[in-house]
């Protein structure tokens, strides 16, 4: 049943990305870009990845496609000129295409135990994560503690983007007074978006601070909170106007939250070496190893998720705030 | 089960072609970007797919009694990917609308001749 079950979801995969090249309206192609976000995660579901799921359905089907949809109003929303090479284009990509199916057939098994991506480190994870750390989230575990200085850097890396972001669209235009006329209102006159999302939002808030508190014990972590918070407060300036949101979370504590995220995931990894550890060895943090572990854990989750929903928003608002 | 996974090995190969074919013969920038996205869900897919183990479950301890779970490390490295992929894309888009604003077009080859005056 599964099988035909991810047989059915791989080729409307297909599908969708064949339409979202063909499509001159860049508005359609968006869309379909949702769609297939949602199709992968529910294949990352099928193929054991929750964590994996959670996140490409709350970046990929929801903030990536108001971001796209940001710039889209920006710019135009029809492709006006005809592909370029379009033969020695496909050539050349058919070729590769061909070459990469033709290397499967070597590939291992799927879903074999025995394949060398399954024999190498993964069982020692799998075997020490009780012993080390004592949560029940494998994938947090080795995300937190084990592979600690990797999510340091993605961290970084998300930062990084967000400050390029604010550089490239901040300030300018927006600037200085709005006049009154110019103010987003949002969707505030439509009567059935609005209560819905009166409902909705502190339902989606609550739950995105459950995924980040329970990250350690069930799908979840600060990756995934920060994108469902993020997406929670975009809903919210969709509706009620993007000023309203603002003067809910203003860009200055936005900023705030962008610094604080790395500072505080950093500020853990040098408490480490204060305490008389390795950078980001969060066993000394506490006098039982396994305590300390899980007490890291959770303020780099926090700090990861601090930064997340910080980089995201203050993107979402760079965008609108250069339509104005 | 032996032809899912070749299945799913095929996927990821068309679906990083569909995206590559979008990156070099589309003219438009957001076309383009879009084209990125899609090659790089590309190789998550990879990634997950190889994770997956025989009757496996998701890599979190139940409370009580053993099971098989598939392998946790792809889906760290894509959990984190799949967020710093977006915001790379971001960063992206913010140079494309600024293209926009400086030369009023988002056409590969409209902004080349305008670069050529």
């Amino acid at each position: 049943m599964i099988v035909i079950f991810g047989i059915f979801l791989l080729t409307l995969l297909v599908i969708t990305a064949i339409g979202i090249v063909r499509t001159d309206n860049l508005f359609v192609a968006v869309m379909l870009m949702g769609i297939a976000s949602l199709l992968i995660a529910a294949n990352f579901f099928l193929l054991d990845a929750a964590d994996v799921a959670l996140t490409e359905a709350a970046v990929g089907a929801g903030i990536s496609t108001v971001l796209f949809l940001s710039a889209l109003a920006l710019t135009s929303e029809r492709e006006r000129a005809k592909s370029s090479n379009r033969i020695l284009s496909f050539i050349v990509v058919a070729a590769a295409a061909l070459i990469i199916i033709y290397a499967t057939f070597d590939k291992p098994r799927f879903g074999d135990p025995e394949a060398p991506v399954q024999t190498h480190v993964a069982p020692w994870y799998l075997e020490k994560t009780p012993e080390y750390i004592d949560i029940p989230n494998v994938v947090t575990a080795v995300l937190g503690s084990f592979r600690g200085y990797d999510t340091l850097g993605e961290v970084f890396v998300v930062f990084t983007a967000g400050i390029g972001v604010l550089f490239l669209l901040g300030g300018g235009k927006a600037a200085g007074v709005i006049p009154q006329d110019k103010i987003n209102e949002g969707l505030r006159h439509h009567l059935i978006p609005r209560v819905v999302g009166r409902v909705l939002i502190p339902f989606i808030l609550l739950f995105g601070l459950y995924v980040q508190f329970h990250g350690e014990y069930g799908p979840g972590g600060g990756f995934q909170a920060g994108a469902i918070i993020a997406a929670s407060v975009i809903l919210f300036a969709l509706l009620e106007g993007e000023q309203r949101a603002l003067s809910v979370l203003p860009e200055r504590a936005l900023l705030g939250l962008i610094a604080c995220g790395p500072l505080l995931y950093g500020g853990v990894g040098l408490a480490g070496i204060v305490l008389g550890g390795n950078f980001l060895d969060y066993s000394v943090l506490s006098s039982d190893p396994v305590k300390g572990q899980q007490l890291g854990i959770l303020l780099i989750e926090a700090g990861v998720g601090i930064s997340v929903t910080g980089v995201l928003l203050a993107i979402f608002h760079a965008f609108a705030a250069r339509g104005r | 089960m032996e032809l899912l996974g070749l299945y799913h090995y095929w996927v990821f190969a068309i679906l990083l072609m569909i995206g590559f074919y979008a990156v070099i013969a589309k003219r438009n920038l957001i076309k383009k970007l879009i084209g990125l996205s899609l090659f790089q869900a590309a190789v998550f897919l990879l990634y997950i797919t190889m994770g997956k183990v025989d009757d496996g479950t998701a890599p979190i301890f139940p409370e009580t009694g053993a099971v098989v779970f598939s392998n946790p490390l792809p889906q760290v490295l894509i959990l984190t990917a799949i967020v710093v992929g977006i915001s790379t894309t971001a960063l992206g888009l913010g140079i494309v609308v600024r293209i926009k604003e400086e030369y009023g077009s988002i056409e590969e080859h409209e902004i080349q001749e305008i670069d050529k005056r």
